[in-house]
């Protein structure tokens, strides 16, 4: 039956409430897969077996009851390791919280756990969520399952390789620059970040406050928008959510009807280091709607190309605050308390020990950016940049529904290309971050593989604040039609990955 | 002509509560210069009249009702602490030597 790994959300679902197999069944068939397969791409930073075969077995005893379960009960998913679970190691990557098993569940969990959902553990990630590859995980790199010698995106790569892998059909990841959208687009995969404040806060290890949106990772749109659904909506526990019914993103995605939209293709977003595979596809998907009744016009954007340089000052400020709490006191871990160092010492042996090279450089970029005679020309002036990228927005919303653009300017980079030059690192997020810094949702769907490389290939999809649901529209639109151009998903195209045991 | 000098990033990562190592340092901060290279680039756009954005949602004063609601017990919060002592966090000593 290990072919229930293959499955959607929606069909183990549907294989459940038939009766022919069960949550247990379909747990430990994704156990064995990552067991099977992990050794090779390192997804999985801790697997919660026991706990993941009770969560399947309580869930069938409460189906056996006759209890009304909600449509995601019994499927099992994987779990970034930025978000808390009560009694389960949480890092986020590093090492200063080795070992830290957080007491309190996130509200993300808190929904997961009360919709059935099963959860198979925690995934890789860039320390703090800071990077576009997982190669600055404390713990390893996470490879990418279509080619074991590139990376599979980043900060949430080892949510996209468990889902790309069949390790899991669901995964959460957290984007702050991109950290959903441009592992999915690397991996075949579809992932979509929320309007910000749609989905809590409340239990994420904040990176940049202002910034960070919790979100699904899934093989297909529909599943992707269930999980939407199962975590989105209002949280007293966190002060920025906002308090409106979540967007109809199921029905859209069940939808896919683009009929009469309008579709704004960004003019920025493309030419001068966009990788011709990536571009050819880009453009491909954009006659695919036009075919299926969208209008399609081009839109310009002027300060976009301002994102990048923005997005690296506030984020650095906001994380040099945040982070300031790994201070050795606490939580995590503590180096040189010897009775001789004081308190001071011993935190700035400890942050030294417990946090990565981009880390360094990010908390001592924001420590610079906010300090005084700087603030105004890097800070302040990197907030009024951000105020002219959501008129960007706000104009082109005038003339369009949505906008797009390719997720990525290349496809997945080998393991170790990028590494020691963080701005060709940064320059991976370009298209992402504009939507971060104003908000809205947005989405990675996959659109074919890259002709230089055979890699996979992500549209972006940009919908106003809290019209979610029409980043799920476009995606659905556009599944379909490739399925019935290719039999089926991307991901169907996947090299098999050699099973080790 | 570097934006940020060594010097500079040494103080920087002393104001962190980061102790870099030389080695770190000959690394880092060549980086740290591009970066800020990059980040520079925000100047090249004319924006005096245009007010800052710090947050894409504009709330102000979140309130709630002021409510007990379940918290965390002593037990739980010390759970994850390097050293507790007496039912609280034990820290290294605060004031140095000489004070």
């Amino acid at each position: 039956m290990n072919d229930l790994t293959r499955k959607t959300a929606v069909e183990l679902s549907e294989l459940m409430s038939s009766g022919e197999t069960s949550s247990v069944e379909i747990t430990q068939a994704h156990l064995d897969r990552i067991g099977a397969v992990d050794d090779a791409v390192h997804a999985f930073l801790h697997v919660d077996t026991e706990g993941a075969l009770a969560q399947a077995a309580d869930v069938d005893a409460r189906r056996a009851q006759g209890e009304e379960l909600g449509p995601l009960a019994g499927v099992p998913l994987a779990l970034k390791d930025v978000l808390t679970q009560d009694g389960i190691p949480t890092t986020a990557g590093s090492k200063i919280l080795e070992g830290w098993k957080p007491p309190y569940d996130s509200t993300v969990v808190k929904r997961l756990k009360a919709a059935g959902i099963v959860i198979l553990g925690k995934t890789n990630m860039d320390e703090f969520a800071m990077g576009s590859s997982t190669e600055n995980s404390a713990y390893g790199t996470t490879h990418n399952p279509w080619d074991l010698n590139r990376i599979p995106g980043g900060s949430g790569g080892g949510s996209s390789a468990a889902v790309s892998a069949y390790q899991a059909p669901l995964a959460i990841g957290t984007d702050t620059g991109g950290s959903i959208r441009q592992p999915a687009a690397f991996t075949g995969t579809v992932g979509v970040k929320p309007t910000y404040g749609g989905t809590s806060r409340y239990g994420l290890i904040a990176l940049a406050s202002s910034l960070d949106t919790p979100g699904p990772c899934a093989r297909t749109t529909l599943d992707a928008a269930l999980l939407h659904e199962a975590i989105a909506g209002y949280d007293p526990m966190d002060s920025t959510s906002i308090n409106q019914p979540v967007p109809a993103v199921v029905e859209a995605a069940r939808r896919g009807d683009v009929t009469g939209l309008r579709i704004g293709v960004v003019k920025e977003l493309g030419g001068e280091g966009y990788q011709p595979g990536v571009e050819a596809r880009f453009h491909e998907a954009v006659e695919l709607l036009t075919k299926l009744g969208a209008e399609v016009v081009e839109v310009s954007c002027p300060h976009f190309k301002y994102a990048l340089p923005a997005y690296y000052l506030i984020l650095p400020s906001e994380a040099s605050s945040n982070l300031a709490k790994f201070d050795a006191m606490r939580f995590g871990l503590r180096v040189g308390d010897d009775d001789l160092n004081d308190a001071e010492k011993v935190m700035s042996l400890t942050r030294a020990a417990g946090f990565g090279d981009e880390v360094k450089r990010r908390i001592m970029l924001g420590t610079h950016a906010l300090s005084s005679g700087y603030y105004d020309a890097y800070y302040g002036q990197a907030q009024k940049v951000r105020t002219l990228i959501a008129r960007d927005f706000e104009r082109a919303y005038e003339q369009v529904d949505v906008l797009v653009s390719p997720a990525t300017p290349t496809t997945a980079f080998a393991i170790g290309d990028r590494i020691d030059d963080p701005i060709a690192m940064y320059k991976n997020d370009l298209c992402t971050i504009p939507s971060n810094l104003a908000g809205n949702a947005a989405g990675s769907f996959p659109i074919g593989l890259a002709d230089e490389d055979g890699m996979p290939v992500g549209f972006h999809v940009m919908a106003p604040v809290m019209r979610d649901d029409l980043c799920y529209l476009v995606g659905a639109a556009l599944e379909s039609a490739y399925a019935e151009q290719w039999g089926g998903v991307l991901m169907s195209q996947a090299p098999e990955l050699e099973v080790t045991r | 002509m570097p934006s940020i000098t060594r010097e500079e990033v040494a103080h920087l990562a002393r104001l962190a509560r980061i102790e870099l190592t030389e080695a770190e340092l000959d690394h880092l901060a060549p980086q740290l210069d591009q970066i800020i290279g990059l980040v520079a680039q925000v100047s090249e756009v004319a924006a005096e009249d245009i007010p800052p954005t710090s947050h894409a949602l504009p709330l102000t004063n979140v309130m709630r009702e002021d409510e007990n609601v379940p918290c965390l017990t002593p037990e739980q919060a010390l759970s994850g602490a390097p050293a507790a002592e007496e039912q609280r966090f034990r820290v290294p000593r605060i004031l140095s030597e000489e004070a």
